[in-house]
């Protein structure tokens, strides 16, 4: 079925603090990936292509960047008179403690809209996936709630779901919390369920005091409600921390951006009219991702580069992410390392991380 | 209230520009792609919203599809306007019959209910198919210190090259005393850049003459403009001293694609200030693999470079393989370029395919009589097979078998 009559929820705020500095002043929503990309253009851009033509987009605090970014949500061609992309942000003085918090704030805005199935994602997960397979595969089941999981071994987050499965994948029981270094099948927090459902669930939440939405509404409903899990094989990863940020933006350049992009869904993103990138004489640049604007006369070497970065003459770049419109000058060495936006490295400075250990320098700091 | 017009602009955009060849067997002049993402058209529509002007009518004729689309709504470059915006202005059907744009002041005069509908102080008329930054604000305010009925854009060219321009002739205070339309022996280096600026009401009666005479072939250079200067109109002469590049060969657009490679010459893409606007392909940054080198190129999104790039300009989604070399060459979106294959002296179009070992384009250097000489065209969607050569100067747009 198409998912035009699915409406896509959005948490832009979930696990912020685990990136520490690089969502100081952002959203997880908002943190720039794979070279041009913010986290919620892979969720959104999944939504889109899905066909989910109305989303509604929570958010909680810090989320100058995220409006700044999606706009009138018109490259996700979400800017219509009809549905479209709505901010959710809380009222004034609430501040939404949890996800439930937020689902709940959220409620008058799922009431009045008519569509029948509720999808809900968080922006921590980079993947580029096909929905309609997700909530194709809820309604053909049956079920009453439909969880997208990974099976691996389980992202660190302190509300993570590991969830127990007959071979006809009905969950039959859910444990929350770190699940360890053994592989278990985890949630992606894709959830998929009726729109009636979400608000009943919701209504009494609200009058019984329900503080969290994993223990409360899931956990706790195993038994009463058929809640069945939905495997995904295809890319799909988590971020946990500003470890795994790295990792995982490095393992994209051993090949695997060519799992998370493909010509038949395109991931979109805010249009910044940059040139083209461009090679000096001389320039050294080998296994990077590279974005337009980027002006290269250095070496770069496994690194994804953001738009506008500028690598001067006899600079080295190494292992590193180097977000929009930061500058390496002359001679300057930068390895094992993330530098946030319009950064500054002046000449001969040395920079260098470890690949465990990479060094993190904030948004508009000059080194 | 409404907003009053002062100046809107007439892009004329319906040439086919045939000297390009098989670049515009599908797509007006315009349209052709231009500097690893940009389309020909989009620095007039860019240097009209830069300098404020914001109701562009373009004008369409030849091959309208790609360009129309293109367009749209004129949304990349801000020009979706409830009031203004950009205009495609098509040839209609009228009571007293059909008629395609003749020349381009008949193209102009077709749309006069167009310009009156905004009832301009000014109107522009530009080319869509040059390569320049330029503030036509600046213009116009000096149309208005000369109090001019027409300002024409001027620009020293070298004078071996005079006599494929129209040249003028300017006293000291800018005002032009004689044209010149491609003379064999030029007297004078000052050439139009075809930027004009007109009042309105003088325009609009010279276009309403020029339709009534006969014997008119209803062209700016030729015959509108002439007839102002034979009436004693103000004519005035605005020096541009910036990059201009009439892109009418496929050797100019070649060179003026490679251009970019240049860092003396005075474009600059990146100037946040004079921003060029286009239609951005969605695709992921480009990625350059182990063993790939790159080295004085351009490179869009979406590339996948393994092979060896020198000196050459890769617009979208275009794949290099390992051990495939492409120098002194521009690659259009789309194209793939297989193992062991070399692309040099060239201008690939888009979504063609260079099979293994394939050589396109010569150096000049290996070749005795440079007469002989030219950049190779690959048109698009061509297959060239696997170990085919095509020698310089050709243009290719059917398959070519492999060689065994």
């Amino acid at each position: 079925m198409a998912a035009s009559n699915v409406l896509g929820i959005i948490y832009s705020n979930a696990y912020d603090s685990l990136l520490g500095e690089l969502t100081s002043v952002r959203t997880m929503g908002s943190v720039p990936f794979a070279g041009r990309y913010r986290l919620i253009d892979f969720v959104l851009s999944s939504m889109v292509n899905s066909g989910i033509g109305k989303v509604g987009v929570s958010t909680k605090a810090n989320y100058q960047s995220l409006m700044d970014h999606l706009g009138s949500g018109k490259p996700w061609d979400l800017s219509r008179k009809r549905d479209g992309i709505t901010f959710l942000p809380p009222f004034s003085g609430e501040k939404y403690e949890n996800r439930l918090n937020a689902l709940e704030a959220m409620l008058p805005y799922i009431s009045k809209s008519t569509n029948e199935y509720v999808l809900m994602a968080d922006c921590n997960v980079v993947c580029n996936l096909d929905y309609t397979e997700i909530i194709d595969g809820h309604i053909k089941s049956g079920a009453d709630i439909t969880i997208a999981y990974k099976r691996g071994i389980a992202p660190k987050l302190s509300h993570v779901m590991s969830l127990e499965m007959t071979e006809d994948s009905r969950i039959t029981s859910v444990k929350i919390g770190e699940a360890g270094d053994k592989a278990c099948d985890y949630s992606l927090n894709i959830i998929v369920m009726s729109r009636v459902l979400l608000e009943r669930l919701l209504r009494s939440a609200v009058v019984m005091g329900l503080k969290n939405f994993e223990f409360d509404i899931i956990a706790a409903n195993v038994n009463a409600l058929n809640i069945r899990g939905h495997k995904i094989d295809e890319y799909a990863k988590v971020i946990d921390s500003l470890q795994s940020y790295y990792d995982i933006s490095m393992e994209l350049l051993s090949g695997e951006y060519r799992e998370l992009f493909n010509a038949e869904n395109p991931v979109y993103t805010k249009v910044r009219d940059d040139m083209p990138a461009i090679y000096g004489i001389c320039s050294k640049a080998t296994n990077s991702l590279i974005a337009d604007g980027c002006t290269i006369k250095g070496t770069v070497e496994n690194s994804i580069l953001f738009r506008g970065v500028y690598v001067a003459e006899g600079a080295v770049v190494r292992n590193a992410i180097v977000m929009q419109d930061s500058y390496i000058s002359a001679n300057a060495k930068v390895n094992c390392a993330i530098l946030d936006k319009n950064v500054v490295i002046k000449p001969n400075k040395e920079l260098s991380g470890a690949e465990t250990y990479p060094i993190y320098i904030g948004k508009d700091i000059t080194v | 209230m409404v907003k009053k017009t002062e100046c809107l602009a007439m892009l004329l955009a319906g040439g086919q520009g045939s000297r390009l060849g098989i670049l515009t067997k599908n797509i007006a002049k315009p349209a052709v792609p231009y500097g690893g993402k940009y389309r020909i058209i989009d620095f007039p529509l860019s240097n009209c919203i830069n300098s404020g002007i914001e109701t562009v009518g373009v004008l369409t004729q030849y091959q309208p599809l790609e360009l129309n689309d293109y367009i749209g709504n004129g949304q990349p470059w801000d020009l979706d306007r409830s009031y203004g915006g950009v205009h495609i202005l098509s040839p209609y059907q009228q009571i007293k019959g059909t008629e395609w744009y003749k020349g381009t002041a008949n193209a102009i005069y077709q749309n006069i209910n167009f310009i009156d509908r905004y009832n301009p102080e000014y109107v522009a008329v530009l080319s869509g198919d040059h390569i320049y930054k330029m503030d036509y604000n600046k213009m116009l305010q000096y149309h208005k210190e000369k109090d001019a009925a027409c300002t024409i854009a001027m620009l020293e060219v070298p004078w071996e090259e005079a006599s494929r321009f129209g040249l003028m002739f300017v006293n000291d205070d800018g005002s032009i005393s004689e044209f010149e339309e491609k003379p064999k022996n030029p007297k004078s280096n000052k050439a139009s850049m075809g930027v004009y600026i007109f009042t309105w009401s003088k325009l609009r009666q010279y276009l309403i003459d020029d339709e009534a005479n006969p014997d008119s072939g209803n062209d700016f250079g030729h015959d509108v403009i002439p007839a102002m200067h034979e009436a004693g109109e103000r004519m005035f002469a605005f020096r541009f001293d910036g990059y201009w590049k009439d892109v009418g060969t496929i050797d100019s657009l070649w060179e003026a694609n490679l251009d970019l490679l240049n860092p003396k010459v005075d474009l600059d893409l990146s100037d946040d200030s004079w921003r060029i606007y286009s239609r951005n392909p969605i695709a992921p940054p480009h990625f350059v693999a182990k063993n790939a080198k790159v080295e004085n190129s351009m490179v869009g999104e979406g590339c996948y470079i393994a092979g060896e790039l020198d000196y050459s300009i890769l617009f979208s989604n275009v794949t290099v393989e390992e051990g495939a070399t492409v120098k002194y060459s521009i690659v259009m979106p789309g194209t793939t370029i297989k193992k062991g294959a070399v692309v040099e002296y060239a201008i690939v179009a888009e979504n063609a395919v260079i099979e293994e070992d394939a050589h396109v384009g010569e150096s000049p250097e290996k070749i005795d009589n440079l007469e002989n000489w030219g950049v190779t065209v690959i048109g698009e969607k061509v297959t060239i097979g696997k170990g085919a050569a095509v020698k310089a100067k050709e243009m290719i747009d059917t398959d070519v078998k492999g060689v065994k």
